[in-house]
């Protein structure tokens, strides 16, 4: 018998639920995402207010797409971290609630590991290299041992920060990421912006600061971005090529919001296929943060009965990747 | 490895990489090697030793330098006991303490740019991404690299052989400074990528002209 698995997701600026059953369907997937006034970064705090107005039809949006009632559900699945305390809450308060009212297990995700598994079961991905790369991770990974072991990630900001943040100072809507990819395209002379890989970790507040100051000098914004993405992305790839070499994986899998950008995937392909290696990339329906990966990760670990004392339930907003015991790969 | 003039060299050659635009391609292959030229030979006034350079070709970007026989450290260090390999990774430790104390980071440490040659005398290389810094912050990332390698591949050791790292380290740099980059080390490591406070604030210092 199929298990039906809820998953909550709100670590940061979407309020994401998803029913998942233990066949790997994605039954549904809802969600609802704060966008900040122009300009503006995330403020946690407003964020929450957004996630906590629209939470309940969410989450009723999800029950209805998958056609289930609630007494139906064996598990509610809830990213617990890493993210942002306010938004965090949010969700964590609801599975515990659901979970109690309807007396079954609680289910704690954490929230990379979630893009990760996403992205293995989109892909069929086995063992790959993993790369995350979204607002909240920067992140280079492979699997040995029950853990996720880190071979590479920022060592300031994330990629998606990066993009993020550019695309604010430069008036652009949020999210950055796409609007800036669409005026690279644009983009013809490349200027030169300070290029930060030590080992297989990056940096990316020099560049950030860099770009910024060049844009206040009023240096045209289609070349800017243009060429903050070869910067950026060529840092990873070089990153990632080293990270491969090391680890001799055939699958290089890509995740994480950022993970959709054609230009960035170029250039993954390019060193995947150097290394003898395929790229994978997750299915863009599930690249941004989601239910989906936190219920079908969920899933996961709910057949592996990993549940987690409603009074234990703490968010964690500093979650790291590597702390996680995985018994399922 | 190849013959060149009745030597066993290795030919290093930085290869154009078709995922970077040209012009930061080239800039940043010529910057490497001439980096890694110089640098292999300077690491050897610190007493760590490194292949000898013979010929460098900054049109090509190749250096011909020593080739150096033995296994990477990667891989010699599978079948060490574990008396051998604390002994081991204190050296490591302690060459690493002999470059900071040259004001030369490395840039690079992983157990695969290591050569262990007669089974006793270890060699660092690849210094592409090596340079001249005094500061704690390009220290405390040279150790963070060097934990990063042995927490992912080496995991089964990692904390006993970390820690004869760390001592060896502190040997050659004294207690105190090392106590330095060692703090250094774990504030990089944790730095909040959810910390929207720094968030917020790097970007008006940005557009106050104060990063």
């Amino acid at each position: 018998m199929s298990s039906l698995i809820l998953g909550i997701e709100s670590t940061a600026h979407t309020f994401g639920a998803s029913v998942a059953n233990s066949d790997g369907e994605i039954l549904s997937d809802v969600k609802r995402v704060y966008v900040p006034p122009a300009g503006r970064g995330i403020h946690p705090r407003e964020a929450a207010q957004h996630h906590s107005s629209l939470a309940h039809l969410v989450i009723r949006n999800a029950l209805a797409d998958a056609r289930i009632r609630p007494r139906e559900l064996q598990g509610v699945a809830v990213a617990l971290g890493p993210g942002l305390g306010p938004t965090l809450r949010i969700g964590a308060t609801l599975a515990r609630a659901i979970a109690s009212k309807l007396r079954i297990p609680l289910i704690s995700v954490h929230h990379a590991i979630g893009h990760i598994e996403i992205g293995a079961l989109t892909t069929g991905s086995r063992d790959p290299l993993v790369v995350l790369l979204s607002g909240g991770h920067t992140t280079i990974a492979a699997f040995a041992s029950m853990r996720w072991r880190i071979y590479g990630e920022t060592e300031d900001i994330t990629v998606g920060n990066l993009l993020d943040m550019f695309a604010r100072s430069a008036g652009l809507p949020s999210p950055g990421g796409p609007e800036i990819e669409r005026l690279a395209a644009d983009g013809e002379r490349f200027i030169e912006l300070p290029y930060t890989v030590k080992g297989n970790d990056v940096s990316y507040s020099g560049l950030l600061t860099a770009a910024t100051k060049l844009l206040q000098a009023g240096r045209p914004l289609v070349d800017l971005c243009f060429s903050v993405q070869e910067v950026a992305f060529s840092m990873l790839a070089e990153a990632v090529e080293r990270s491969l070499a090391h680890t001799e994986k055939k699958e290089l899998l890509l995740v994480g919001g950022v993970a959709s950008n054609l230009t960035l995937g170029k250039k993954l392909e390019t060193v995947a296929s150097e290394h003898d290696a395929i790229l994978q990339a997750v299915d863009p329906k599930y690249a941004g943060d989601c239910g989906a990966q936190i219920s079908w990760t969920g899933a996961l670990a709910f057949k592996h009965r990993l549940f987690v004392d409603i009074e234990r339930s703490q968010v964690k907003p500093r979650w790291r990747l590597d702390e996680v015991d995985i018994p399922w790969r | 490895m190849e013959e060149w003039h009745g030597r066993r060299v290795v030919k290093k050659t930085r290869l154009p990489k078709s995922y970077r635009v040209d012009s930061l391609d080239a800039s940043i292959r010529l910057a490497r090697t001439s980096r890694e030229a110089n640098l292999l030979h300077d690491s050897k006034r610190a007493g760590v030793p490194t292949p000898t350079v013979y010929q460098v070709d900054t049109g090509s970007c190749t250096i011909i330098m020593e080739y150096i026989d033995g296994p990477r450290l990667k891989e010699a260090f599978v079948p060490m006991d574990r008396a051998g390999l604390e002994v081991m990774c204190v050296l490591v430790g302690s060459l690493i303490g002999r470059l900071h104390s040259r004001g030369i980071v490395h840039g690079d440490l992983t157990t695969s740019n290591m050569i262990l040659r007669a089974g006793t005398k270890l060699y660092f290389i690849d210094f592409g991404l090596s340079d001249y810094s005094g500061e704690v912050e390009a220290k405390g990332v040279d150790l963070l690299l060097m934990s990063r390698a042995f927490k992912s591949t080496h995991f089964v050791l990692y904390s006993k052989a970390f820690k004869a790292v760390v001592e060896g380290y502190r040997n050659v740099i004294g207690r105190q400074d090392a106590e330095l980059v060692l703090r250094k080390m774990h504030e990089i490591e944790t730095r909040g990528r959810y910390s929207e406070r720094r968030q917020a604030d790097l970007l008006s210092d940005i557009k106050q002209g104060q990063v």
